[in-house]
């Protein structure tokens, strides 16, 4: 009997087992050892801390790693703050019923790809676009602006593709929540700022960090729409790691940036639990 | 003369085309244990809430200790629910959750200890104050959401339904519990149940409530031996119900459509209809009774069953010709032990134990 449980906890481990070692532990031992090798004078390779030394003496590296991080970090927030009305009058507000057709038009847009809803976006915004024409068309310009390639239009592009995965969380976390626990808060007392702070977010916690990893890893790593949407100075981290790689062809580097990159979430990501009292396997149970 | 602690006054409240409390008058005085006893759907739920403040009558006052609160937010009432699924927060520990109410109230850390300890040792939960809400049992948490509402020292302490998620041995057990905590506390209790043990054992007063309305609110000793309407008589205790015609009216008696003439007493609710309905207590058949006993009415009954339950232990029976079942309570003595299966037994019952009500 025991011997059947081990068998099968085997057989549906391994392909979980292979998939981290193929395409997760692999590539990045290949990436770090590229990250370490340089070439000397001659040409010939040898094992260095260049690649990462030239990322803090050069200035634009630096100023781009920061930037990123903090647009990451605001795009995070943004994102719950935007979401968690729209989560809550889900789950809480609306009837059953409505509550379902509602979550499904909240997911409709994501059957879309991302790159033709930044596109979307860009038909919306541009100079030529809609939003200009209409204000021009009823005369409240004379001119039309350009809406796009500044750093708002790339944050709203960046909150308007990771609100999905903050919603679903917080959806299912709110969805668990007994209404009565809200009704006990207002009867012990609670005004509802109070319960808003005291029982809801607690409550949802779980949901909202979880969300808020998901969110602030897959800013992070956004290449399209800060590709798209932002102008020449907004600068994105991803974008210095696909230069590096494939602009130009200096792949030790592109690995040294990619791994720090990966340090870099690591570390908000853990201070950001630490800061808020939560722990990573609760959250995302 | 102290003012009551609640006062009802023509409280209405409808949904739509339902109306749910029907125009209410009542009022619950200071340390009392008042219960409101009815079946589901009669609208005791929705006059908690409006107590409570969750819901705002359509029409009437609601004055608590005698201030208007009809339209006072429930955080600002000095009445504390306890919910019927507890509403326990699960992402606090349970010092935490006693501590919940006081905090809202500004009061200083120091002291907030001092009342939360002080009322889980009340409980019977000392040092349980760390404790997660997911590691108590049912009983436990159900105590803990009593002391929540109770360490605010509310005027008022409602309890909706709250041993109703309980097995029936812990529910007997907290029903003890309770009235002796509310003895113990002297707040005032008013305690909603569809479960007449738990009203009848636990209240000062008891409140029958049937289609948003007030049958009789009266002690649980009263309601039992002297109900005022036949929904009373019917809901409170168990009962037999026999359908019958009047046969006189000064003595009454009355006929049963298979020919059984008895000495009754009319309930308070009787007008000059001929069709009533007759309730006999199960307890209150008389069996083998002797000859020496006058005035009271005899018939015949046929054991059809025995009902083997302890100490309520009864008897499932026909009465006289009819096939009429009749549940009659079996004395605790062995003096009836050799009754079997389809034994004829003589019975009898006194008049004031026959009960009249309209059909």
């Amino acid at each position: 009997m025991k011997n059947h449980i081990r068998l099968s906890l085997y057989i549906f481990l391994t392909p979980v087992l292979l998939w981290l070692l193929l395409l997760i532990v692999i590539p990045h031992i290949e990436l770090l050892i590229m990250s370490l090798k340089g070439t000397d004078d001659l040409g010939d390779p040898v094992w260095t801390l260049a690649n990462y030394r030239h990322f803090f003496t050069e200035q634009i590296y630096w100023y781009t790693f920061v930037r990123t991080a903090v647009y990451a970090m605001l795009t995070t927030v943004l994102t719950f703050v935007v979401t968690f009305p729209v989560a809550f009058y889900i789950t809480k507000v609306v009837s059953v019923r409505l509550s379902g057709f509602l979550t499904i038009v909240l997911l409709m847009p994501f059957w879309v790809s991302e790159l033709v809803r930044v596109y979307g976006w860009m038909i919306l915004l541009r100079e030529s676009g809609v939003i200009n024409h209409l204000l021009i068309s009823s005369g409240l310009m004379n001119t039309p602006i350009e809406m796009l390639y500044n750093d708002i239009s790339m944050m709203m592009g960046l909150v308007y593709t990771s609100m999905l995965f903050m919603a679903v969380p917080l959806i299912s976390s709110l969805e668990g929540m007994d209404d009565s626990i809200i009704e006990a808060a207002h009867d012990l007392g609670a005004s509802p700022p109070t319960i808003f702070c005291k029982i809801i977010i607690p409550y949802a916690a779980p949901g909202i960090t979880s969300g808020s990893i998901v969110v602030f890893m897959l800013a992070l790593g956004n290449y399209l729409t800060p590709t798209l949407m932002g102008g020449k100075n907004s600068l994105w981290f991803t974008e210095q790691i696909y230069n590096e790689f494939i602009a130009s062809f200096n792949w030790n580097q592109g690995a040294a940036f990619g791994f720090l990159l990966l340090a870099l979430s690591s570390i908000i990501i853990w201070a950001g639990l630490k800061l808020t009292r939560q722990e990573l396997g609760r959250a995302l149970s | 003369m102290n003012t009551p602690v609640l006062q009802i006054q023509n409280l209405r409240k409808t949904f739509a085309d339902f109306t749910a409390v029907d125009t209410l008058n009542f009022q619950v005085e200071e340390g009392s244990f008042f219960s409101i006893l009815g079946p589901s759907g009669c609208g005791k739920t929705t006059l908690l809430r409006m107590i409570a403040g969750f819901l705002e009558p359509s029409s009437g006052t609601l004055l608590i200790r005698g201030k208007d609160m009809t339209t006072t937010p429930p955080n600002r009432r000095p009445v504390n629910l306890v919910f019927q699924n507890l509403a326990l927060f699960p992402m606090m520990n349970v010092h935490e959750n006693i501590a919940f109410g006081l905090r809202r109230q500004g009061l200083a850390g120091r002291e907030i200890g001092q009342k939360v300890e002080a009322m889980l040792e009340r409980v019977h939960l000392s040092g349980f104050g760390k404790k997660n809400i997911s590691q108590l049992s049912g009983g436990q948490k159900q105590r803990v959401a009593i002391a929540r509402s109770l360490v605010l020292e509310p005027s008022l302490l409602l309890l909706d339904e709250p041993l109703g998620a309980l097995d029936l041995k812990l529910r007997e057990q907290m029903k003890i519990e309770l009235k002796k905590l509310q003895e113990e506390v002297g707040t005032t209790f008013m305690y909603i149940t569809h479960d007449q043990s738990e009203a009848l054992v636990m209240s000062d007063q008891v409140a029958v409530m049937n289609k948003g309305t007030f049958e009789q609110i009266d002690t649980p000793r009263n309601l039992y031996s002297n109900p005022a309407t036949s929904f009373v008589a019917g809901f409170v205790g168990e009962t037999n119900i026999l359908p019958v015609q009047v046969a006189s009216r000064r003595p009454l008696q009355v006929a049963t459509s298979f020919g059984l003439q008895l000495h009754a007493t009319a309930g308070i609710d009787l007008n000059d209809s001929d069709s009533l309905a007759l309730y006999i207590r199960p307890e209150s058949i008389i069996l083998e009774p002797s000859d020496s006993m006058k005035h009271i009415n005899r018939f015949l009954l046929t054991v059809q069953n025995i009902l083997f339950d302890g100490s309520n232990t009864k008897l499932l029976a026909t009465i006289a010709e009819s096939d009429h079942e009749f549940t009659v309570a079996l004395p605790q003595n062995q003096q009836f032990a050799h009754i079997a299966k389809g034994d004829h037994i003589q019975a009898g019952v006194h008049p004031e134990s026959c009960r009249c009500f309209v059909r």
